[in-house]
Protein backbone atom coordinates (compact mmCIF):
# COMPACT_ATOMS: atom_id res chain seq x y z
CA UNK A 1 0.00 0.00 0.00
CA UNK A 2 1.04 3.41 -0.89
CA UNK A 3 2.49 5.40 2.40
CA UNK A 4 -0.08 8.65 2.71
CA UNK A 5 1.42 11.95 2.41
CA UNK A 6 0.05 13.01 5.38
CA UNK A 7 -0.78 10.14 7.49
CA UNK A 8 -3.01 12.59 9.84
CA UNK A 9 -4.74 16.39 10.16
CA UNK A 10 -1.67 17.09 12.82
CA UNK A 11 0.64 15.74 10.39
CA UNK A 12 -0.71 17.88 7.76
CA UNK A 13 -0.74 20.87 10.02
CA UNK A 14 3.01 20.44 10.84
CA UNK A 15 4.06 20.64 7.02
CA UNK A 16 1.90 23.54 6.34
CA UNK A 17 3.94 25.25 8.82
CA UNK A 18 6.71 23.75 7.87
CA UNK A 19 6.93 24.85 4.45
CA UNK A 20 5.85 28.59 5.52
CA UNK A 21 8.93 28.90 7.51
CA UNK A 22 11.32 27.73 4.88
CA UNK A 23 9.52 29.51 2.09
CA UNK A 24 11.47 32.80 2.91
CA UNK A 25 15.03 31.41 2.88
CA UNK A 26 14.53 28.51 0.01
CA UNK A 27 13.14 31.30 -2.31
CA UNK A 28 15.92 33.29 -1.57
CA UNK A 29 18.52 31.03 -2.13
CA UNK A 30 16.68 30.13 -5.44
CA UNK A 31 16.83 33.76 -6.36
CA UNK A 32 20.40 34.65 -5.20
CA UNK A 33 22.25 31.20 -4.95
CA UNK A 34 20.63 28.66 -7.09
CA UNK A 35 19.91 30.57 -10.59
CA UNK A 36 22.79 32.75 -10.19
CA UNK A 37 24.80 28.81 -10.64
CA UNK A 38 23.19 27.86 -13.94
CA UNK A 39 23.33 31.57 -15.30
CA UNK A 40 26.73 31.76 -14.54
CA UNK A 41 27.39 28.33 -16.04
CA UNK A 42 25.24 29.60 -19.48
CA UNK A 43 26.79 32.61 -19.88
CA UNK A 44 30.70 30.61 -19.79
CA UNK A 45 29.29 29.65 -22.75
CA UNK A 46 28.60 33.30 -24.33
CA UNK A 47 29.97 35.95 -25.78
CA UNK A 48 29.87 38.94 -24.07
CA UNK A 49 29.06 41.97 -26.56
CA UNK A 50 29.98 45.89 -25.55
CA UNK A 51 29.57 47.25 -22.05
CA UNK A 52 29.14 44.15 -21.03
CA UNK A 53 25.54 43.47 -23.17
CA UNK A 54 23.78 40.94 -25.49
CA UNK A 55 25.28 37.84 -24.73
CA UNK A 56 25.35 35.84 -27.42
CA UNK A 57 25.91 31.87 -27.06
CA UNK A 58 29.50 31.39 -28.47
CA UNK A 59 29.89 27.69 -27.51
CA UNK A 60 33.27 26.70 -26.00
CA UNK A 61 34.75 29.72 -26.92
CA UNK A 62 35.39 30.92 -23.33
CA UNK A 63 37.02 27.92 -22.86
CA UNK A 64 39.14 27.10 -25.87
CA UNK A 65 40.56 30.76 -24.58
CA UNK A 66 41.06 29.58 -21.09
CA UNK A 67 43.07 26.59 -22.16
CA UNK A 68 45.35 29.19 -23.60
CA UNK A 69 45.35 32.32 -21.50
CA UNK A 70 48.93 32.01 -19.93
CA UNK A 71 47.22 33.82 -16.90
CA UNK A 72 45.38 31.70 -15.73
CA UNK A 73 48.29 28.64 -14.59
CA UNK A 74 50.13 31.79 -13.23
CA UNK A 75 47.26 32.24 -11.54
CA UNK A 76 46.79 29.14 -10.42
CA UNK A 77 49.91 28.69 -9.41
CA UNK A 78 50.21 32.13 -7.22
CA UNK A 79 47.02 30.93 -5.67
CA UNK A 80 48.15 27.54 -5.18
CA UNK A 81 51.56 28.74 -3.35
CA UNK A 82 49.82 31.06 -1.78
CA UNK A 83 47.38 28.42 -0.15
CA UNK A 84 50.03 26.49 0.67
CA UNK A 85 52.50 28.59 2.31
CA UNK A 86 49.91 30.86 4.06
CA UNK A 87 48.36 27.90 5.81
CA UNK A 88 51.10 25.88 6.44
CA UNK A 89 52.87 28.87 8.24
CA UNK A 90 49.75 29.95 10.09
CA UNK A 91 49.11 26.84 11.31
CA UNK A 92 51.81 25.80 12.48
CA UNK A 93 52.50 29.52 14.59
CA UNK A 94 49.22 29.22 15.75
CA UNK A 95 49.98 25.53 17.19
CA UNK A 96 52.99 27.20 19.18
CA UNK A 97 50.85 29.71 20.28
CA UNK A 98 47.75 27.88 21.52
CA UNK A 99 50.22 24.76 23.46
CA UNK A 100 51.93 27.73 24.73
CA UNK A 101 48.63 29.69 26.44
CA UNK A 102 47.37 26.71 27.21
CA UNK A 103 47.74 26.20 30.56
CA UNK A 104 46.97 28.32 33.96
CA UNK A 105 47.35 31.74 33.59
CA UNK A 106 45.61 34.85 34.01
CA UNK A 107 46.72 36.56 30.61
CA UNK A 108 45.23 34.23 28.37
CA UNK A 109 42.06 35.96 27.56
CA UNK A 110 44.27 39.45 27.17
CA UNK A 111 46.72 37.30 24.23
CA UNK A 112 43.56 35.84 22.55
CA UNK A 113 42.26 39.28 22.27
CA UNK A 114 45.03 40.66 21.05
CA UNK A 115 46.24 37.91 18.80
CA UNK A 116 42.23 37.79 17.17
CA UNK A 117 42.43 41.59 16.60
CA UNK A 118 42.89 41.35 12.93
CA UNK A 119 39.88 39.07 12.40
CA UNK A 120 37.29 41.98 13.19
CA UNK A 121 39.10 44.61 10.91
CA UNK A 122 38.00 45.27 7.59
CA UNK A 123 40.79 43.54 5.18
CA UNK A 124 41.01 46.87 3.06
CA UNK A 125 42.48 48.71 6.65
CA UNK A 126 45.01 45.85 7.23
CA UNK A 127 46.33 45.56 3.67
CA UNK A 128 47.03 49.90 3.64
CA UNK A 129 49.09 49.42 6.78
CA UNK A 130 50.64 46.72 5.73
CA UNK A 131 51.82 48.35 1.95
CA UNK A 132 52.24 51.90 4.00
CA UNK A 133 55.22 49.47 6.25
CA UNK A 134 56.41 47.99 3.12
CA UNK A 135 57.07 50.97 0.92
CA UNK A 136 60.57 50.98 -0.47
CA UNK A 137 61.85 54.56 0.59
CA UNK A 138 60.07 55.48 3.52
CA UNK A 139 58.57 51.85 5.15
CA UNK A 140 59.19 51.03 8.30
CA UNK A 141 60.09 47.72 7.70
CA UNK A 142 63.47 49.28 5.31
CA UNK A 143 63.91 51.13 8.70
CA UNK A 144 64.17 48.77 11.10
CA UNK A 145 66.42 46.81 9.16
CA UNK A 146 68.36 49.35 7.19
CA UNK A 147 67.86 48.29 3.75
CA UNK A 148 66.15 49.41 0.99
CA UNK A 149 64.36 46.54 -0.59
CA UNK A 150 61.38 46.97 -2.68
CA UNK A 151 58.90 44.89 -0.87
CA UNK A 152 55.44 45.18 -3.13
CA UNK A 153 56.65 45.98 -6.25
CA UNK A 154 59.86 42.94 -6.49
CA UNK A 155 58.71 39.63 -8.20
CA UNK A 156 60.32 37.89 -5.75
CA UNK A 157 59.34 39.62 -2.64
CA UNK A 158 55.77 40.38 -3.46
CA UNK A 159 54.13 37.33 -2.88
CA UNK A 160 55.56 36.67 0.37
CA UNK A 161 54.47 40.25 1.35
CA UNK A 162 50.89 39.30 0.38
CA UNK A 163 51.22 35.64 2.30
CA UNK A 164 52.60 37.46 5.71
CA UNK A 165 50.01 39.35 5.65
CA UNK A 166 47.96 36.77 5.38
CA UNK A 167 50.04 34.56 7.41
CA UNK A 168 49.63 37.62 10.50
CA UNK A 169 45.90 37.78 9.55
CA UNK A 170 44.37 34.39 10.64
CA UNK A 171 47.17 33.76 13.97
CA UNK A 172 44.38 34.36 16.33
CA UNK A 173 41.81 32.51 14.56
CA UNK A 174 43.46 29.19 14.25
CA UNK A 175 44.77 29.97 17.41
CA UNK A 176 41.30 30.09 19.19
CA UNK A 177 40.19 26.71 17.52
CA UNK A 178 43.49 25.24 18.09
CA UNK A 179 43.41 26.25 21.55
CA UNK A 180 39.49 24.62 22.02
CA UNK A 181 40.72 21.59 20.44
CA UNK A 182 43.65 21.06 23.24
CA UNK A 183 41.31 22.07 26.33
CA UNK A 184 39.02 19.10 24.96
CA UNK A 185 41.90 17.13 25.75
CA UNK A 186 41.52 15.06 29.35
CA UNK A 187 44.63 16.00 31.45
CA UNK A 188 44.88 11.72 32.36
CA UNK A 189 46.42 11.40 28.68
CA UNK A 190 49.61 13.19 29.76
CA UNK A 191 50.11 11.77 33.07
CA UNK A 192 49.55 8.42 31.47
CA UNK A 193 52.79 9.53 29.02
CA UNK A 194 54.46 10.68 31.85
CA UNK A 195 54.22 7.62 33.68
CA UNK A 196 55.41 5.12 30.88
CA UNK A 197 58.00 7.87 30.74
CA UNK A 198 57.60 10.30 27.64
CA UNK A 199 59.18 13.31 27.31
CA UNK A 200 56.98 16.89 26.45
CA UNK A 201 57.87 16.23 22.66
CA UNK A 202 57.39 12.75 23.05
CA UNK A 203 53.84 13.52 24.32
CA UNK A 204 52.90 16.65 22.12
CA UNK A 205 53.34 14.07 19.22
CA UNK A 206 51.84 10.83 20.33
CA UNK A 207 49.06 12.68 22.45
CA UNK A 208 48.60 15.85 21.46
CA UNK A 209 48.25 16.10 17.47
CA UNK A 210 46.44 12.75 17.60
CA UNK A 211 44.01 13.97 19.92
CA UNK A 212 44.13 16.94 18.33
CA UNK A 213 44.20 15.72 14.38
CA UNK A 214 39.94 16.93 14.02
CA UNK A 215 40.94 20.00 14.68
CA UNK A 216 43.73 20.28 12.71
CA UNK A 217 41.72 18.48 9.90
CA UNK A 218 39.20 21.03 10.48
CA UNK A 219 41.33 24.37 9.67
CA UNK A 220 43.42 22.94 7.41
CA UNK A 221 41.16 22.25 5.24
CA UNK A 222 38.19 25.53 5.90
CA UNK A 223 42.12 27.52 5.76
CA UNK A 224 42.82 25.71 2.40
CA UNK A 225 39.53 26.83 0.94
CA UNK A 226 39.76 30.01 1.76
CA UNK A 227 43.49 31.12 0.76
CA UNK A 228 41.68 29.62 -2.69
CA UNK A 229 39.64 32.45 -2.79
CA UNK A 230 42.22 35.13 -2.08
CA UNK A 231 41.52 38.58 -3.16
CA UNK A 232 41.38 41.63 -1.07
CA UNK A 233 45.33 41.56 -0.28
CA UNK A 234 46.97 41.57 -3.87
CA UNK A 235 44.43 43.80 -5.02
CA UNK A 236 45.15 46.70 -1.69
CA UNK A 237 48.49 45.50 -1.21
CA UNK A 238 50.10 45.38 -5.48
CA UNK A 239 49.79 47.97 -7.62
CA UNK A 240 47.49 46.66 -10.45
CA UNK A 241 50.51 48.04 -12.65
CA UNK A 242 53.10 46.70 -11.49
CA UNK A 243 55.12 44.10 -12.63
CA UNK A 244 55.03 42.18 -9.41
CA UNK A 245 51.27 41.59 -10.01
CA UNK A 246 52.16 39.36 -12.08
CA UNK A 247 53.64 36.82 -9.67
CA UNK A 248 50.54 37.49 -7.17
CA UNK A 249 47.30 37.34 -8.95
CA UNK A 250 44.90 34.68 -7.78
CA UNK A 251 42.58 33.02 -10.10
CA UNK A 252 39.62 35.18 -7.64
CA UNK A 253 41.88 38.47 -9.03
CA UNK A 254 41.77 37.66 -12.73
CA UNK A 255 37.63 36.49 -12.60
CA UNK A 256 37.65 39.94 -10.99
CA UNK A 257 39.56 41.50 -13.67
CA UNK A 258 37.55 40.02 -16.10
CA UNK A 259 34.32 39.92 -14.86
CA UNK A 260 34.25 43.87 -13.72
CA UNK A 261 37.33 46.28 -14.90
CA UNK A 262 37.12 44.49 -18.73
CA UNK A 263 33.91 43.77 -18.79
CA UNK A 264 34.42 40.28 -19.85
CA UNK A 265 31.63 38.65 -18.08
CA UNK A 266 31.21 35.30 -20.36
CA UNK A 267 35.22 34.87 -19.89
CA UNK A 268 34.97 35.77 -16.25
CA UNK A 269 32.05 33.10 -15.93
CA UNK A 270 34.28 30.70 -17.31
CA UNK A 271 37.17 31.25 -14.87
CA UNK A 272 34.67 31.41 -11.77
CA UNK A 273 33.44 28.12 -13.40
CA UNK A 274 36.83 26.80 -13.50
CA UNK A 275 38.02 27.77 -9.81
CA UNK A 276 35.03 25.96 -8.75
CA UNK A 277 36.31 23.31 -10.33
CA UNK A 278 39.85 23.02 -8.61
CA UNK A 279 38.43 24.02 -5.56
CA UNK A 280 35.95 20.94 -5.27
CA UNK A 281 39.13 18.64 -6.80
CA UNK A 282 41.64 20.22 -3.46
CA UNK A 283 38.61 19.22 -1.19
CA UNK A 284 38.38 15.99 -2.68
CA UNK A 285 41.92 15.36 -2.45
CA UNK A 286 42.16 16.66 1.00
CA UNK A 287 38.98 14.57 2.34
CA UNK A 288 40.68 11.64 0.97
CA UNK A 289 44.19 12.20 3.54
CA UNK A 290 41.25 12.02 6.34
CA UNK A 291 41.05 8.69 7.12
CA UNK A 292 44.98 8.44 7.37
CA UNK A 293 45.58 10.77 9.62
CA UNK A 294 42.58 11.88 11.45
CA UNK A 295 41.38 10.20 14.90
CA UNK A 296 37.76 10.79 15.66
CA UNK A 297 36.84 9.71 18.95
CA UNK B 1 67.27 24.19 40.35
CA UNK B 2 63.99 23.17 42.46
CA UNK B 3 60.73 22.32 40.56
CA UNK B 4 58.80 25.46 41.51
CA UNK B 5 62.00 27.63 40.25
CA UNK B 6 61.76 25.53 37.28
CA UNK B 7 58.10 26.36 36.79
CA UNK B 8 58.36 29.97 37.09
CA UNK B 9 61.23 30.54 34.33
CA UNK B 10 59.27 27.79 32.49
CA UNK B 11 56.55 30.31 32.88
CA UNK B 12 58.53 33.67 32.43
CA UNK B 13 59.72 32.12 28.85
CA UNK B 14 56.51 31.54 27.56
CA UNK B 15 55.36 35.14 28.76
CA UNK B 16 58.40 36.54 26.82
CA UNK B 17 57.43 34.45 23.68
CA UNK B 18 53.98 35.60 23.97
CA UNK B 19 54.45 39.48 25.11
CA UNK B 20 57.30 39.42 21.86
CA UNK B 21 54.06 37.72 19.23
CA UNK B 22 51.41 40.38 20.94
CA UNK B 23 53.83 42.99 20.03
CA UNK B 24 54.01 41.83 16.49
CA UNK B 25 50.77 42.12 16.15
CA UNK B 26 50.24 45.49 17.86
CA UNK B 27 52.57 47.18 15.71
CA UNK B 28 51.00 47.62 12.50
CA UNK B 29 48.44 48.83 14.39
CA UNK B 30 50.68 51.38 16.56
CA UNK B 31 52.05 52.99 13.24
CA UNK B 32 49.12 53.29 12.02
CA UNK B 33 48.07 55.29 14.50
CA UNK B 34 51.18 57.05 14.73
CA UNK B 35 51.43 57.87 11.19
CA UNK B 36 48.17 58.69 11.12
CA UNK B 37 49.23 62.25 13.56
CA UNK B 38 52.14 62.88 11.75
CA UNK B 39 52.77 65.88 9.18
CA UNK B 40 53.06 64.35 5.34
CA UNK B 41 56.89 65.48 5.37
CA UNK B 42 57.47 63.83 9.19
CA UNK B 43 55.88 60.26 7.69
CA UNK B 44 58.00 60.00 4.68
CA UNK B 45 61.29 61.83 6.65
CA UNK B 46 64.62 60.14 5.85
CA UNK B 47 66.71 61.29 8.01
CA UNK B 48 65.79 61.93 10.85
CA UNK B 49 63.55 58.89 10.95
CA UNK B 50 60.57 60.14 12.93
CA UNK B 51 59.00 57.56 14.96
CA UNK B 52 56.33 59.70 17.08
CA UNK B 53 54.82 62.31 15.19
CA UNK B 54 56.85 65.83 16.22
CA UNK B 55 55.34 68.95 17.88
CA UNK B 56 51.29 69.35 17.62
CA UNK B 57 49.47 65.90 16.20
CA UNK B 58 47.94 66.82 13.00
CA UNK B 59 44.37 65.83 13.45
CA UNK B 60 43.51 67.72 10.27
CA UNK B 61 44.81 64.63 8.67
CA UNK B 62 41.44 63.26 9.94
CA UNK B 63 38.92 66.23 9.46
CA UNK B 64 40.37 66.25 5.67
CA UNK B 65 39.54 62.80 4.81
CA UNK B 66 36.53 62.90 6.85
CA UNK B 67 35.12 65.98 4.76
CA UNK B 68 36.37 64.31 1.18
CA UNK B 69 35.21 60.80 1.55
CA UNK B 70 31.51 62.09 3.50
CA UNK B 71 32.47 59.50 6.55
CA UNK B 72 29.47 60.01 7.50
CA UNK B 73 27.68 58.90 4.84
CA UNK B 74 30.12 55.92 4.67
CA UNK B 75 29.33 54.90 8.26
CA UNK B 76 25.55 55.09 7.86
CA UNK B 77 25.35 52.85 4.42
CA UNK B 78 27.31 50.49 6.56
CA UNK B 79 25.54 50.31 9.55
CA UNK B 80 22.16 50.24 8.04
CA UNK B 81 23.72 47.21 5.42
CA UNK B 82 24.97 45.42 8.45
CA UNK B 83 21.76 45.90 10.58
CA UNK B 84 19.30 44.99 7.66
CA UNK B 85 21.29 41.85 6.76
CA UNK B 86 21.67 41.09 10.34
CA UNK B 87 17.70 41.21 11.02
CA UNK B 88 17.01 39.42 7.66
CA UNK B 89 19.43 36.50 8.54
CA UNK B 90 18.28 36.14 11.77
CA UNK B 91 14.51 35.86 11.02
CA UNK B 92 14.71 33.61 8.17
CA UNK B 93 17.40 31.21 8.98
CA UNK B 94 16.17 31.18 12.64
CA UNK B 95 12.08 29.64 11.14
CA UNK B 96 14.16 27.86 8.24
CA UNK B 97 16.50 26.18 10.39
CA UNK B 98 13.65 25.07 12.93
CA UNK B 99 11.71 23.49 10.71
CA UNK B 100 14.28 21.70 9.28
CA UNK B 101 15.89 20.78 12.81
CA UNK B 102 11.98 20.13 14.31
CA UNK B 103 9.53 19.35 11.89
CA UNK B 104 8.49 16.30 10.02
CA UNK B 105 7.16 17.47 6.01
CA UNK B 106 7.51 15.65 2.47
CA UNK B 107 10.51 16.82 0.64
CA UNK B 108 12.76 18.17 3.46
CA UNK B 109 15.67 15.89 2.20
CA UNK B 110 15.68 17.48 -0.84
CA UNK B 111 14.62 21.17 0.23
CA UNK B 112 18.18 21.13 2.44
CA UNK B 113 20.16 19.82 -0.64
CA UNK B 114 19.42 23.72 -1.90
CA UNK B 115 20.83 24.93 1.30
CA UNK B 116 23.99 22.58 1.64
CA UNK B 117 24.53 23.00 -2.15
CA UNK B 118 24.86 27.13 -1.81
CA UNK B 119 27.68 26.12 1.35
CA UNK B 120 29.57 23.69 -1.08
CA UNK B 121 30.03 26.52 -3.63
CA UNK B 122 32.63 29.05 -3.59
CA UNK B 123 30.63 32.31 -3.32
CA UNK B 124 32.52 34.43 -6.48
CA UNK B 125 30.15 31.89 -8.51
CA UNK B 126 27.14 34.23 -7.47
CA UNK B 127 28.02 37.44 -7.72
CA UNK B 128 27.87 38.25 -11.72
CA UNK B 129 24.45 37.40 -11.99
CA UNK B 130 23.53 38.79 -8.58
CA UNK B 131 25.12 41.78 -10.36
CA UNK B 132 23.40 41.70 -13.59
CA UNK B 133 19.83 41.20 -11.17
CA UNK B 134 20.22 44.41 -9.16
CA UNK B 135 21.75 46.36 -12.53
CA UNK B 136 18.46 44.95 -14.77
CA UNK B 137 16.52 46.37 -11.36
CA UNK B 138 18.15 50.04 -11.94
CA UNK B 139 19.05 49.73 -8.28
CA UNK B 140 23.52 50.10 -8.55
CA UNK B 141 24.52 52.06 -5.89
CA UNK B 142 21.47 52.38 -3.37
CA UNK B 143 21.27 50.74 -0.09
CA UNK B 144 19.18 47.76 -1.64
CA UNK B 145 22.03 46.87 -3.34
CA UNK B 146 23.92 46.38 -0.73
CA UNK B 147 21.85 44.27 1.18
CA UNK B 148 21.05 42.44 -1.61
CA UNK B 149 23.15 39.47 -1.26
CA UNK B 150 22.96 38.89 2.28
CA UNK B 151 19.16 38.75 2.76
CA UNK B 152 18.87 35.14 3.55
CA UNK B 153 21.65 32.70 4.20
CA UNK B 154 22.21 28.72 4.08
CA UNK B 155 25.33 29.01 6.75
CA UNK B 156 22.65 30.32 9.51
CA UNK B 157 20.22 28.41 8.21
CA UNK B 158 22.95 25.42 8.92
CA UNK B 159 23.86 26.80 12.27
CA UNK B 160 20.20 26.61 13.56
CA UNK B 161 18.80 23.18 12.08
CA UNK B 162 21.80 22.04 14.55
CA UNK B 163 21.03 24.53 17.56
CA UNK B 164 17.49 23.34 17.53
CA UNK B 165 18.33 19.68 17.10
CA UNK B 166 20.33 19.36 20.02
CA UNK B 167 17.07 21.18 22.16
CA UNK B 168 15.49 18.52 24.78
CA UNK B 169 12.26 17.21 22.77
CA UNK B 170 10.17 17.43 26.23
CA UNK B 171 9.70 21.16 26.62
CA UNK B 172 8.06 21.12 23.22
CA UNK B 173 5.91 18.44 23.68
CA UNK B 174 4.39 19.59 26.65
CA UNK B 175 3.75 22.64 25.40
CA UNK B 176 2.00 20.90 22.54
CA UNK B 177 -0.19 18.94 24.86
CA UNK B 178 -1.02 22.38 26.35
CA UNK B 179 -2.65 23.36 22.85
CA UNK B 180 0.24 25.67 21.55
CA UNK B 181 0.20 26.07 17.70
CA UNK B 182 3.61 25.33 15.71
CA UNK B 183 4.19 29.19 15.37
CA UNK B 184 4.01 29.58 19.78
CA UNK B 185 6.38 26.69 20.56
CA UNK B 186 8.64 27.68 17.85
CA UNK B 187 8.71 31.76 18.94
CA UNK B 188 8.12 31.77 22.76
CA UNK B 189 9.47 28.56 23.89
CA UNK B 190 12.09 27.27 21.49
CA UNK B 191 14.02 30.74 20.11
CA UNK B 192 14.71 32.27 23.21
CA UNK B 193 16.88 28.82 24.40
CA UNK B 194 18.67 29.75 21.16
CA UNK B 195 20.69 32.94 22.11
CA UNK B 196 24.19 31.39 22.05
CA UNK B 197 23.56 31.00 18.09
CA UNK B 198 21.83 34.20 17.71
CA UNK B 199 24.32 35.90 18.68
CA UNK B 200 26.85 34.22 16.82
CA UNK B 201 25.18 34.63 13.70
CA UNK B 202 24.31 38.19 14.29
CA UNK B 203 27.90 38.95 14.74
CA UNK B 204 28.90 36.89 12.16
CA UNK B 205 26.85 38.19 9.58
CA UNK B 206 27.35 41.78 10.81
CA UNK B 207 31.53 41.00 10.46
CA UNK B 208 31.03 39.40 7.03
CA UNK B 209 29.00 42.35 5.67
CA UNK B 210 31.42 44.92 7.25
CA UNK B 211 34.93 43.05 6.10
CA UNK B 212 33.22 42.20 2.20
CA UNK B 213 35.01 44.63 -0.45
CA UNK B 214 34.12 42.98 -3.44
CA UNK B 215 30.45 43.30 -3.54
CA UNK B 216 30.27 47.05 -2.76
CA UNK B 217 32.51 47.84 -5.18
CA UNK B 218 31.01 46.54 -8.08
CA UNK B 219 27.45 47.64 -7.29
CA UNK B 220 28.27 50.75 -5.59
CA UNK B 221 30.86 52.76 -7.31
CA UNK B 222 29.78 56.55 -5.98
CA UNK B 223 31.50 57.34 -3.57
CA UNK B 224 28.82 58.65 -1.24
CA UNK B 225 26.41 55.08 -1.75
CA UNK B 226 29.47 52.82 -0.53
CA UNK B 227 30.69 51.38 2.28
CA UNK B 228 33.56 51.84 4.31
CA UNK B 229 35.90 48.50 3.08
CA UNK B 230 35.05 49.66 -0.60
CA UNK B 231 35.47 52.94 -0.08
CA UNK B 232 39.25 52.40 1.39
CA UNK B 233 40.45 50.84 -1.23
CA UNK B 234 39.30 54.28 -3.69
CA UNK B 235 40.84 56.27 -0.61
CA UNK B 236 43.76 54.25 -1.47
CA UNK B 237 44.05 55.17 -4.91
CA UNK B 238 43.12 58.91 -4.71
CA UNK B 239 45.37 59.79 -1.89
CA UNK B 240 48.35 57.99 -3.49
CA UNK B 241 51.28 58.57 -1.85
CA UNK B 242 49.58 61.16 0.91
CA UNK B 243 50.58 58.34 4.03
CA UNK B 244 48.87 60.26 6.81
CA UNK B 245 45.78 60.71 5.46
CA UNK B 246 45.77 57.31 3.89
CA UNK B 247 46.25 56.03 7.61
CA UNK B 248 44.07 57.97 9.42
CA UNK B 249 41.23 56.63 7.01
CA UNK B 250 42.05 53.32 7.65
CA UNK B 251 41.96 54.43 11.15
CA UNK B 252 38.53 56.07 11.17
CA UNK B 253 36.92 52.98 9.35
CA UNK B 254 38.23 50.34 11.74
CA UNK B 255 37.57 52.16 14.86
CA UNK B 256 34.34 51.75 15.84
CA UNK B 257 34.21 47.90 15.12
CA UNK B 258 36.96 47.20 17.32
CA UNK B 259 35.59 49.34 20.20
CA UNK B 260 32.71 46.96 20.01
CA UNK B 261 35.38 44.08 19.61
CA UNK B 262 36.48 44.75 23.11
CA UNK B 263 33.50 45.39 24.93
CA UNK B 264 31.80 41.75 23.49
CA UNK B 265 35.29 39.63 22.67
CA UNK B 266 33.89 36.76 24.22
CA UNK B 267 30.80 37.11 22.01
CA UNK B 268 33.13 37.76 19.03
CA UNK B 269 35.63 35.22 19.64
CA UNK B 270 32.85 32.49 19.65
CA UNK B 271 31.16 33.60 16.74
CA UNK B 272 33.83 33.77 14.57
CA UNK B 273 34.96 30.83 15.58
CA UNK B 274 31.65 28.88 14.88
CA UNK B 275 31.72 30.13 10.94
CA UNK B 276 34.27 27.59 9.50
CA UNK B 277 36.69 29.53 8.24
CA UNK B 278 34.25 32.11 6.01
CA UNK B 279 35.26 35.02 7.40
Amino acid sequence: MKKKLFPSPRAWKEAKAAYLFVAPTLIGLLILNFYPIISTFYLSFCKTGDFGLNNTFAGLVNYARLIRDPDIPQSLLNTFRYALVQVSFSISLSLVLAVLVNRKMRAVSVYRTIYFLPMICAPAAIAMVWRWMFNSDFGLLNKLLGTHISWTTNPNTAWLCVAVVGIWSSLGYNMVLLLGGLQDIPKDYYEAAAIDGASGIDAFFHVTIPLLSPTLFFIIQTGIIGALQLFDLPYMIIDESSRAMGTVKSVTYLFYQHSFMKGERGYGSAIVIFMMLVIALITWLIQRTEKRWVHYN
Amino acid sequence: MGYKAKQKLNAGIVHIVLIIGAIGMLAPFLWMVLTAFKSKSQAISVDPFYFLPQGAWHFENFTEVWNSYNFLRLYINTLIMMALRVLSALLTATMCGYAFGRLEFPGKKALFSIVLLQMMVPSQIFIIPQYLMVSKMHLLNTQFALVFPGVVTAFGTYLFKQAFQSLPREMEEAAELDGCSVFQRFSLIMLPLTRSALVSLGIFTALFAYKDMMWPMIVASDPSKTTLSAALAKLQGQFGSNYPQIMAGALMAIIPMMVIYLIFQKQFIEGIATSGGKL
